[in-house]
């Protein structure tokens, strides 16, 4: 506004002269709230506390308003397990102080919104790193523990839940207490891989891994076809302490499921001569560009290949190049770079449109070892038939982890990017419908941080009446009045409903 | 926090059939009220914050009165830019009210007269709390939400004062030019996001805050002003823009002029 003078003349400086203690009060912001695909998204109210009494309050004040809360960490699922039309969002992401890290050891205690990327850059220099981390480092701890996710190396290590000692939990009542294996086991269990229903993780302690150099030896093998990929993993899982394949979704036939697989193991002390250079930060840098062009644009040359036409004949020469790989033999890669294949592009997901409604969805189906074979044929070649292929494949092998809601079992998972445009959301939801029911028919289950489309039926149908029966007694015994709420939990927990929620 | 007027729920579906969502802060008098005018006629569903009540009133009624077949009651607030508090509540409220935002622009500015032997501590943090507290204080706010939605347009409006450090206004000018390097920062961070930042740089412009002023240089008024600005604004050419045009010219005279001659100058 403009002033008239004589106005200025009673503008009296306000600003108090020293700082006075500061009361709890979280900060906030009105935003735009998306899951990390950008397929679902809404305005909400967004608090950032800075400890667990401003989480607590940031419950009270947003139960006082009459809202519900959805708890946020990085914001990197892909679907809606952190957004919440209508309501309001608690984001721990500026409670990122590591409290401790213990060198003898190699237990470090931090607090909710520390990364993936704070906790190794934190360890490695002294000698460790992070038993499980996602195929990106942004994830907070706390959101790692709440969808409980796995790595490449699953079937080895477990879950981040494996990991975990304990943990500090903000109850929606606002009570914080600690839960490990031996306090509130019962809470424990559920609170990890229980997407933030049952409380705020404000602290997380857990495991790292002692290594002996920043450098992981590395091999590619090319497969060609599903099948191959499962015999050949199956035969290493005892040798490898990581084993990921990637898939080409477009390959039909004997080629059905084609693809590279990275078999990896960590060196012993003594094989890495210069360990004490390779287990430094800048040794861990990820490229600044790749082939030539700054990596902060390639997503816009990504974009112009982001259709079927484009995506086969990417996939297509990099299944080519994985042959010549597999020539090359054992080679080593600094574990940044090994494990944190998604953050190689920036923004990568743009190259899936940035208007509204456009974007990706990620579906992962995880089946028993039994049905895994046919059931990922079944899903391969019905997608192809549907016109809806998936533009990245993912392969894992899994074990069964002792958590309350989980999508562990002794089996493998496929992962797999959809692209969504307003046009083909329907026909997308309806195909991932019928697959969704492949996918259970078979004794399968699906993850929550790469979910967006599976409804009541299929939740139920996954975890079985009794871990479903104890998970929602816990829910309304700690959350009576449902205060703790996403888009993922009134679409998959509703009282009833299909296999696939609508699109 | 003071409102003079609650939302008007009923008109919020004639929201959704707006041209665009716009806010304006700073919006009683001189170029944000013309803005305000300006956008209500073609159709937008606007908001008007500024601190003089009475006027704001007299804005939205005029507005409300003027629009086009189409009309979306343009909603007020009360609110001094100095309380910064209140800035995320009314934000919010606001955003929730129009159904969203397209445009934001920042046209709250004080300029005091100075005089040149006059230095004053007290009147220069005040008109620093003005023309950049609020600026921060709300330009965050908006940028936040511009940035996640991947969308929107920010207008600042600066002043061709902060080309230049001169003798008759250190401290409006040190406001102007810092604002333009926040706007730039914020240009750069939020370009990858498909957000466009525009820094507005007007010339001398008939409003109430430049009345006290003995002489204006070309001075256009604040209606052609306003509407220079939206042009620019929805536009795809200018980052950074004088307005009217001409002033570019002056302005890169003025910044050509070396130091030891500007300063025997009375610019």
């Amino acid at each position: 506004m403009e002033e008239s003078p004589e106005a200025n003349a009673r503008t009296a400086r306000q600003r108090p002269r020293s700082r006075p203690r500061r009361e709890v009060r979280p900060r906030r912001g009105f935003e735009y709230v998306e899951g990390w695909g950008m397929s679902v998204g809404s305005q909400a109210r967004v608090w950032r506390p800075t400890s667990s009494e401003e989480v607590a309050e940031a419950l009270r004040r947003a139960r006082a308003d009459g809202r519900t809360v959805a708890l946020r960490g990085a914001g990197c699922s892909y679907g809606d397990a952190s957004t919440n039309a209508g309501g309001d969002v608690v984001d721990v992401g500026r409670m990122n102080r590591i409290l401790d890290f213990d060198e003898e050891t190699g237990v470090a205690d931090c607090e909710a919104g520390v990364t993936i990327r704070d906790l190794w850059r934190h360890a490695l220099p002294r000698g460790w790193w992070p038993k499980v981390v996602s195929g990106t480092m942004f994830p907070t701890l706390a959101g790692a523990a709440g969808m409980n996710i796995h790595g490449k190396n699953n079937y080895l290590v477990g879950t981040i839940g494996d990991a975990i000692l304990d943990l500090d939990v903000v109850l929606p009542s606002g009570e914080e207490v600690r839960a490990s294996r031996e306090e509130r086991p019962d809470l424990f269990h559920a609170v990890i891989g229980g997407f933030g229903m049952l409380g705020a993780i404000t602290r997380v302690r857990l495991h790292t891994k002692r290594i002996h150099s920043g450098e992981i030896e590395v091999a590619g093998i090319s497969v060609p076809n599903v099948g191959a990929m499962m015999e050949y993993v199956d035969a290493h899982t005892d040798d490898a302490d990581y084993l990921v394949g990637w898939l080409d979704c477009f390959g039909r036939g004997d080629a059905l499921g084609r693809g590279l697989i990275h078999h990896a193991r960590y060196l012993e002390p003594g094989e890495d001569p210069d360990a004490a250079r390779t287990m430094t930060l800048a040794h861990q840098q990820l490229p600044g560009s790749i082939l030539g062009f700054p990596k902060g644009e390639v997503w816009r040359i990504l974009r112009l290949l982001a259709h079927d036409p484009g995506i086969r004949l990417l996939n297509f020469t990099k299944h080519q190049m994985g042959k010549l790989e597999q020539r090359k033999g054992w080679y080593r890669q600094s574990h940044a770079a090994f494990n944190f294949l998604l953050d190689f592009v920036p923004n990568w997901k743009f190259a899936y449109g940035r208007r509204p409604g456009k974007g990706l969805i990620q579906y992962q189906v995880f089946l028993p070892k039994e049905t895994a074979l046919d059931g990922f044929t079944e899903v391969l070649q019905r997608q192809q038939r549907r016109g809806h292929v998936s533009y990245l494949g993912v392969l894992k092998r899994h074990r069964p982890d002792p958590f309350l809601l989980t999508h562990g079992l002794d089996g493998w998972s496929m992962a797999m990017d959809f692209k969504v445009t307003p046009g083909t959301r329907q026909s997308l939801w309806e195909t991932c419908d019928e697959l969704t029911r492949v996918v259970l028919e078979r004794g399968g289950r699906f993850y929550f941080a790469k979910d967006a489309v599976i409804g009541p039926r299929a939740v139920e149908a996954m975890y079985g009446a009794e871990a479903l029966g104890a998970f929602r007694a816990l829910k309304d015994e700690l959350d009576p009045e449902e205060l703790l709420q996403t888009d993922l939990w009134r679409r998959a927990f509703a009282a009833e409903g299909a296999f696939t929620a609508s699109a | 926090m003071t409102q003079t007027a609650a939302a008007q729920p009923s008109r919020s579906t004639d929201r959704a059939t707006a041209r665009g969502r716009a806010l304006v802060v700073g919006a009683s008098s001189g170029m944000g009220a013309a803005l305000v005018r300006q956008l209500a006629a073609e159709g937008y569903a606007v908001a008007a914050v500024a601190r003089r009540a009475s006027l704001l009133e007299a804005l939205a009624k005029e507005a409300d009165a003027g629009a086009g077949h189409v009309v979306h009651r343009v909603l007020h607030r009360a609110h001094d830019v100095t309380a910064i508090d209140e800035v995320p509540e009314l934000f919010e409220g606001i955003v929730r009210d129009l159904g969203g935002l397209d445009l934001f622009v920042y046209a709250a500015g004080t300029m005091p007269d100075v005089g040149p032997e006059e230095y004053d501590t007290e009147k220069d943090l005040a008109m620093l709390d003005v023309n950049l507290g609020g600026c921060f204080a709300w330009t965050n706010q908006v940028a936040r939400l511009f940035h996640s939605q991947r969308s929107g347009t920010i207008v600042g409006i600066g002043s061709i004062a902060g080309d230049r450090g001169r003798k008759g206004a250190p401290v409006y000018g040190a406001t102007k030019a810092a604002m333009a390097t926040y706007l730039e920062s914020l240009r750069n961070r939020l370009s990858e996001r498909g957000v466009r930042v525009v820094t507005i740089k007007p010339g001398m412009v008939e409003t109430p805050m430049t009345e006290h002023l003995d002489k204006l240089v070309m001075p256009v008024s604040a209606e052609r002003a306003a509407r220079e600005i939206l042009r620019v604004a929805r536009g795809r050419l200018w980052n950074v823009r004088h307005v009217p045009l001409r002033w570019l010219g002056v302005s890169l005279v003025i910044r050509s002029i070396p130091s030891f001659l500007f300063r025997r100058t009375n610019i």
